[in-house]
């Protein structure tokens, strides 16, 4: 009997969880409903700024309405700089992605697999890692001057330690057991490290991709302040100087919007690498 | 009859403990050989030192130098779909055919191309059955590999294992702490104590008035006695 009541409780919070009397039965929300449900807080908070602006006396040089920052966008796309901007930035923050994500992940590599590098790396790297980025800017003007190297410098360095950590963490945590079952049926070295470090590291990575793409767009905001004629930091400089506040807002908004879109871009990297993984609701691939 | 293993004047220690001291065996090709004895008495060290998986400190063993092993969990890589896990290791253009055609024996025909979640705890150890099996081992290292599964899955497991060993003939060594079933699947029974085996039992000859007898000897060596209850 204590068995019938479990399931029944259970059922009952089930329902709480979810909104629905029992009576309604087994009803969840569907992945579609959920996304749409997730984007209600940020269209109400739209509105309620949108308003504001209208009826509630904000002044337009404080806070921009929605409306505003939409023509303006409209119009800096219309005459085509808004997407010279936005390119250089996203060609900014891809190389720096790649350059920094490939040595974060080489030397996460290389430390994983050895304690000898371990010894003679990790030190070092954790201690740049505690350099804040501001910081080295300065000394990042000295050396690369204020072109592009400088900019993808800083963006690498920012990307570079995410990867690092979370690729040796995820090495080292591989389940000394599955490297058992390796020895007993005789996989070679390259078949461990491509059938059971690398995957089982995967889940570690990933969330220091996931990571690396936050740390990348901030780098990139730091590293367009420095003298430059182009980028979406350039644009938001360039307005502060003049007092635009609705391109200012614009800028953020890019900022957001792409970060939101790089996040994603990383989901769905979890979920077809993570397909196997019970925590990244994957459809089994038959 | 040729021997899977060989064992001589085996010794183990962990720091100063000696766990296992001039331990001699030998299986046949063909044998089912279970291993009893209480906890911590050595007989998953042993296993271990066989499966090349753990130093000896002393003897020498004469064997394959790759048994398989089966452990009481599955260890089936989450991450690769259960052909990989079978065929892992196995590095020719047939590893695939192998793999499905090692499942099908286990009964897990069409499987192949499923991921290691979906499975129940039988089915896995199956796959984990099949991974051992498909490199055609001289010596099956059996680690209580159905310790963790319930009554009615262990059973069919045991009709499983004696079924494909039957078939294979590779030379068995099944550590268990289960009386009833090492009876009912092992030609030979030893009984390991103080690090080397202290008794053997063949299975035939001493069930042949049914089992219980060899029962309440193999519980007594591990120290349980039984009361007679007619008295």
């Amino acid at each position: 009997m204590a068995v019938d009541l479990t399931s029944e409780k259970t059922e009952a919070i089930t329902g709480l969880l979810h909104g629905q009397p029992r009576s309604a039965g087994e009803w969840t929300w569907s992945g579609r409903e959920l996304v749409a449900i997730s984007w209600l807080a940020p269209l109400a908070f739209a509105l309620g700024w949108e308003t504001l602006c209208r009826f509630g006396g904000v002044n337009p040089q404080v806070m921009p309405a929605p409306s505003a920052v939409l023509a303006t966008a409209w119009t800096l796309a219309a005459d085509g700089t808004l997407f010279v901007h936005l390119g250089y930035s996203l060609v900014r923050a891809a190389t720096g992605f790649v350059v920094g994500g490939g040595i974060g992940f080489g030397l996460g590599v290389l430390v994983g697999f050895s304690r000898l590098a371990e010894a003679l790396l990790d030190r070092s790297i954790q201690m740049v890692r505690a350099i804040p980025f501001l910081a080295l800017l300065p000394l990042v003007i000295v050396w690369f001057g204020v072109d592009e190297a400088g900019k993808i410098f800083l963006v690498s360095l920012g990307v570079l330690f995410p990867i690092y950590i979370n690729t040796v963490l995820g090495i080292r945590q591989v389940d000394p057991k599955l490297m058992e079952v390796a020895k007993v049926t005789g996989l070679s070295l390259r078949g461990r490290i491509t059938k059971i470090i690398l995957p089982g590291a995967m889940p570690s990575i990933l969330t220091g991709v996931r990571y690396a793409l936050a740390v990348a767009w901030l780098a990139l905001v730091i590293a367009e302040t420095i003298a430059t004629t182009k980028g979406v930091g350039f644009l938001a400089m360039d307005a502060r100087e003049f007092l635009q506040t609705n391109v200012i807002v614009l800028t953020i908004v890019i900022y957001a919007a792409i970060g939101v879109l790089a996040d994603s871009v990383a989901r769905a990297l979890e979920r077809r690498l993570l397909a196997w993984h019970p925590n990244y609701a994957g459809e089994a691939r038959r | 009859m040729s021997a899977a293993v060989t064992v001589r004047g085996l010794r183990r220690r962990y720091g100063e403990r000696v766990v296992i001291e001039g331990l001699d065996l030998r299986i046949e090709t063909g044998e089912f050989v279970a291993m009893l004895g209480e906890s911590g008495c050595g007989k998953t060290t042993l296993l271990r030192a066989l499966a090349g998986l753990d130093p000896v400190d002393g003897g020498r063993i004469d064997g394959p130098s790759q048994p398989a092993v089966v452990f009481q969990e599955h260890r089936l890589l989450p991450w690769a779909p259960l052909w990989q896990n079978v065929a892992l290791g196995i590095e020719t253009p047939q590893a695939r055919e192998q793999a499905v055609a090692a499942l099908r024996e286990v009964g897990l025909a069409g499987r192949e191309g499923d991921w290691p979640r979906n499975l129940s705890g039988g089915q896995a150890q199956r796959v984990a059955l099949a991974r051992a099996l498909v490199r055609e081992p001289r010596l099956l290292l059996l680690d209580e590999p159905f310790a963790a599964l319930d009554a009615l899955t262990r059973i069919r497991m045991h009709d499983l294992i004696e079924d494909l060993v039957a078939r294979h003939r590779p030379g068995v060594l099944l550590v268990t702490h289960d009386v009833d079933e090492a009876i009912a699947i092992a030609d030979r029974i030893l009984v390991m104590r103080g690090g080397r085996i202290a008794a053997s039992y063949d299975v035939d000859a001493e069930t042949a008035a049914g089992p219980s007898a060899l029962r309440a000897k193999l519980l007594g060596e591990l120290g349980v006695v039984l009361h007679d209850r007619a008295a």
